[in-house]
């Protein structure tokens, strides 16, 4: 019972993933891509490790316990690492598909920017006080 | 776990895998490449589930039916792979290249 239960896990898993995959090929641009692989994979791979710890139920703990671990991080993390990526392709000006129908980020990512650009300004402003120092010193 | 079963699952995550190397290879930008590494990263975690799952030969009387030191190595590259991309996300923000 417990192994038919696993088998399917793993089958819908691996089917999960290849979707995903497909998805970053054919997609038009970063933030589909990254809404496709990272959601159908992120949730295969998930399944495939829940079918592996159950493959441990009953003789082997440890490899159930390590799949549960695994699973709950990779579920608490990937999504966090594609989020920060996509956040820094907007704010570094990577533009939406063609076909794309609304975008709501638009006013936060200029603030970020503006942000970006006041921070850079700052730090050429030390560094021209420090070479103005250093050649007063000479 | 049939062996047959493993392999076929092998067979499949080996077609994904090319797939992400090939968006990796043509993507456009460089964030495209980013989750692509990404993903091809928790792709790696279900080969560790299948290796784990690989029936060992048996002629030894002390060998456990599983390898499931593979899961230490998933959790550990589950790890890795989050810090990168966090990494990669860090260093691309505030570039401007063309899209």
């Amino acid at each position: 019972m417990l192994e038919t239960i696993a088998l399917w896990l793993f089958g819908i898993g691996l089917a999960f993933d290849v979707l995903g995959c497909i998805g970053l090929v054919r997609l038009p641009d970063v933030y589909n891509r990254a809404q496709a692989s990272t959601k159908c994979v992120t949730l295969g791979t998930t399944m495939i490790l829940v079918a592996t710890g159950l493959f441990g139920v009953g003789g082997n703990w440890p490899l159930f316990i390590k799949s549960i671990l695994c699973a709950v991080f990779l579920l608490m993390t990937a999504p966090v690492g594609a989020h920060a990526i996509c956040r820094s392709a907007y704010v570094s000006g990577v533009k939406l598909a063609d076909v794309s129908v609304e975008d709501a980020f638009t006013q936060r990512a200029r603030t970020i920017r503006a942000e970006h650009r006041q921070r850079a300004e700052e730090i050429e402003r030390n560094l021209r006080e420090v070479e103005k120092s250093e050649e007063a010193e000479a | 776990m049939s062996p047959t079963f493993l392999e076929v699952a092998m067979y499949v995550l080996i077609f994904s895998s090319l797939l992400c190397l090939d968006r990796i290879g043509r993507g456009p930008t460089a964030p495209d490449r980013a989750i692509s590494i990404d993903t091809l990263g928790t792709i790696m975690i279900g080969f560790c589930c299948i290796m784990a799952l690989w029936p060992t030969p048996t002629d030894s009387p002390s060998a456990s039916p599983f390898m499931d030191y593979y899961m230490t190595i998933a959790i550990a590259w589950a790890i890795i792979s989050f810090i990168g991309s966090l990494a990669l996300a860090k260093y691309l923000e505030g570039r401007c290249y063309d899209a």
